[in-house]
């Protein structure tokens, strides 16, 4: 005779198996790829721009979880994705205090502010990011050329500046294809935008590996394909209308897409699953928005980069997207509503 | 949803859990023993209770009817076994309710014969008849709801049944009965669709059947009578088919309006085993007495496909198939809408479709849940296409009027889809029955003050 007490629950008794840490340890899995060709490509100044940003975000959520008194956060691995994504979009020899202070910044005013992780309105990163930019407008667009033969050897003096100095820059100082081309009326050719031979923010040069990190997390179901499509798509079709309106102002489609920080900030930037929006039709009109903004900003405005602010942007809008677009509800219809 | 759709033949969204159906799927049904003592819950079905006819100690065969229908949304109780009446009185139920109940004293040796009663012809009898008949016989749909099947194929005036869909779909993991029947019965089935295609008005009838089935649709293909107007559909695997609206929307790409029945699209569904049950019973004017049941799950030593009459005990049947010792939660269904059973003192009644057994390590209860990190792995599950995540949190601040009007909660059928692929771990549609009910009570509430 049995005899044993049972245990009840509530249906369904069997769940996919699948947690938020897996994802957020599958994305920064997916950034690895990216964080070692920022390596190869800038040598130890990028790693240490991005090693310490990751420890600035990983100390400052460890810390102000313990300073509330809740268990600490640290092991779901969303502070780690954003001081990756933080690193990435630094300039290489950008001076190691401010990564650190934009890392403090990303995680204390742009994620635990909300309520953490699920709560913040705005990617983290980018926050710090933005933050950054106001506050030291020179180092922050002070480039270094990639590949130098000395890069796995030498450290930039500019990496080791005293906090709240000012960094002394290296003589040799590069343009990013964008600012080339906003300045110079330069463009590159995009063979060497895609495979990364170019100056820039640490990660954002190649944008082949972005893409396969992206390709990878679609393939595991741990990311929307349609933000990244939505943005490219945007980008590509406004900016290639200017291009065939005028080929002389305007620079080529391709050029557009696989320059700057559009590649990252598609696939890793805008994909945040927490400052985005839910439904599929949502996604489309978020990622369109920040294509588009990408290109306005970059062609109209006195800035030769636009991703950040349209991101930090559509993310604003993105709860209000959820609000006015609704997925059609089974056996409804919008038209039924109004009769 | 997967990156490209190309499944045109079956409705948006939906999961695919692990079918776990291969170690009972090859078993033949097979006839359960009587046990020594039945006890029969008037409450089974949806509706009023059955209203008990028999007193204590008397004699009653098999077959005999015990109790009549409570009214029109009720049905009849006929006695599983052939025995005496030790006792009427109340008895628990899955839902924790005590229902009036009849224990019956099973004749040890006896040949456990069925009554005959008044039998139906299919040629002959009118639809009216027919659903009588159907009430009769105290059929309720055995895929798990146990509604009372006449009042389902009732067709409201000025409606028309064009389609009848016979639902053979079992997308619930583990359950393998609808497939053994479907395997076993056929006879049984092509008899059940002919009086309820009469009873509906129906022109033709549709056998919806997942992929994983399609042994059971070449059989069943290769047995449809000559003048019967059936068809077979296969159907892609994907949780939750099975359920009514998603299977019309599989087969014949209507949707049924919201809040709305199948008939308002020109549909009828019946479950595949229910189909066998009338085609059992009818020609025979008998009432149900047992059904087919799967008993599996990794805490089960004897799994399999069993006839088990309606009112065994519980306890009865799990020390008939033996399960493990570190036994942990029983289900009464599948896995995704089962209930979990909280004291084996219960019987199984005529909607148990599965009995599944889980031991202390198939139940993950370590899952630490986090908060909602907007993924839309839910709004891509959701069959109905509501936006769990969002219902979620408005259910954590009670929000249930703004979850009704803005996000219509009341579409919710409690498919569990949601839950499943959160990886965070939130109990979403165990927090939206919860909002359903405080909806429906605060409704009934409402209802009481106008009318007093």
């Amino acid at each position: 005779m049995l005899k044993k007490t049972l245990d009840i629950s509530s249906s369904p008794h069997i769940n996919k198996g699948r947690s938020t840490d897996d994802i957020m340890k599958n994305v920064v899995c997916a950034l690895m790829p990216v964080v070692f060709f920022s390596f190869y490509s800038f040598g130890l100044n990028a790693l240490l721009v991005i090693l310490t940003a990751t420890l600035a975000c990983v100390l400052t959520e460890h810390f102000l979880c313990r300073l509330s008194k809740k268990e600490t956060t640290v092991n779901d691995y969303s502070a780690v994705i954003t001081g990756l994504l933080l690193g990435l979009t630094l300039p290489p020899s950008f001076p190691l205090w401010m990564a650190f202070v934009g890392g403090v910044i990303g995680i204390a005013l742009g994620k635990y502010i909300f309520g953490g992780l699920g709560y913040n309105v705005f990617n983290p990163a980018l926050v710090a990011r933005a933050v950054l930019q106001a506050a030291f407008p020179v180092a922050i667009t002070t480039w270094h050329p990639a590949l130098l033969p000395d890069r796995f050897s030498t450290i930039s003096g500019s990496v080791f500046t005293w906090p709240f100095m000012q960094p002394q820059f290296d003589a040799i100082a590069g343009a990013t294809p964008l600012s080339a081309f906003k300045f110079d009326g330069i463009t590159t050719p995009t063979m060497e935008l895609a495979f990364g031979q170019i100056s820039g923010s640490t990660g954002e040069t190649c944008a082949v590996i972005i893409a396969l990190g992206g390709l990878y997390l679609i393939a595991r179901n741990m990311m929307s394909w349609r933000i990244p499509m939505a943005v490219v798509l945007s980008a590509f079709v406004l900016s290639g209308a200017l291009y065939l309106f005028n080929r002389e102002l305007y620079p080529s489609p391709f050029f557009m897409v696989f320059s700057g920080g559009l590649m990252l900030g598609a696939v890793f930037m805008a994909t945040d699953m927490v400052s985005s929006p839910i439904t599929p039709i949502g996604l489309w009109i978020y990622g369109g928005i920040i294509g588009i903004l990408t290109i306005v900003i970059r062609i109209w405005s006195g800035l030769p980069e636009g991703v950040m602010y349209s991101i930090l942007l559509a993310n604003a809008i993105s709860p209000h997207i959820d609000t006015v677009v609704k997925n059609r509800v089974y056996g409804t219809n919008r038209k039924m509503k109004a009769a | 949803m997967g990156f490209f759709n190309f499944h045109k033949n079956t409705f948006k969204n939906g999961i695919h859990p692990p079918e776990s159906k291969d170690e009972t799927n090859d078993l033949p049904i097979r006839q359960f023993p009587f046990a020594p003592v039945i006890i029969l819950p008037m409450a089974q079905h949806i509706g009023a209770p059955s209203q008990i006819v028999v007193r204590e100690g008397q004699e009653v065969h098999r077959g005999e009817l015990l109790a009549k229908a409570g009214g029109y949304v009720s049905v009849p109780m006929h006695a599983p076994v052939s025995g005496i009446i030790r006792k009427i009185a109340n008895v628990p139920t899955i839902s924790g309710k005590m229902s009036p109940g009849i224990f019956i004293e099973t004749f040890p040796f006896s040949t456990q014969e069925v009554l005959e009663g008044n039998p139906i012809d299919p040629d002959t009898a009118t639809a009216e008849e027919i659903l009588q008949g159907i009430q009769d016989a105290g059929i309720v749909g055995l895929g798990g709801a146990a509604f009372p099947t006449h009042v389902k194929l009732k067709v409201p005036e000025g409606k028309k049944c064009e389609t009848l869909i016979i639902n053979g779909i079992e997308c619930e993991p583990y359950l393998t009965t609808d497939h053994r029947v479907m395997l076993e019965q056929e006879s049984d089935i092509f008899t059940g669709i002919k009086y309820l295609l009469k009873a509906t008005g129906a022109k033709n009838a549709i056998i919806g059947i997942e992929a994983n089935k399609q042994d059971a649709a070449d059989h069943l293909a290769k047995h449809i009578p000559k003048e019967l107007p059936v068809t077979i559909k296969v159907l892609p695997v994907k949780y939750p088919q099975g359920a009514e609206k998603m299977l019309i929307t599989s087969i014949l790409r209507k949707e049924v309006p919201s809040k709305g029945f199948p008939i308002e699209v020109g549909v009828v569904v019946v479950n595949v085993a229910t189909a066998a049950e009338i085609g059992r019973l009818l020609p025979h004017g008998r009432g149900i007495q047992e059904r087919v049941i799967t008993i599996t799950g990794p805490g089960v030593k004897k799994k399999g496909n069993y006839l088990i009459p309606v009112g065994t005990p519980l306890r009865f049947v799990l020390d008939q198939v033996g399960v493990d010792e570190e036994i942990s939660e029983v289900y009464m269904g599948g896995p995704m809408m089962g209930v979990a059973v909280s004291n084996l003192d219960i019987s199984i009644v005529k909607g148990t479709s599965g009995i599944l057994v889980f031991t202390g390590k198939d139940v993950d209860r370590s899952s630490k849940i986090y908060p909602c990190i907007k993924c839309g792995a839910c709004v891509d599950a959701c069959p109905i296409l509501l936006n769990p995540s969002k219902l979620g949190i408005l259910a954590k601040f009670e929000a249930y009027d703004q979850m009704v009007s803005d996000y219509n909660l009341m579409d919710c059928f409690e498919c569990g889809s949601c839950t499943y692929v959160c990886p965070s771990h939130i109990p979403l549609v165990q927090y939206f029955r919860l909002s359903k009910r405080i909806v429906r009570k605060r409704e009934a509430v409402k209802k009481e003050e106008v009318n007093a």
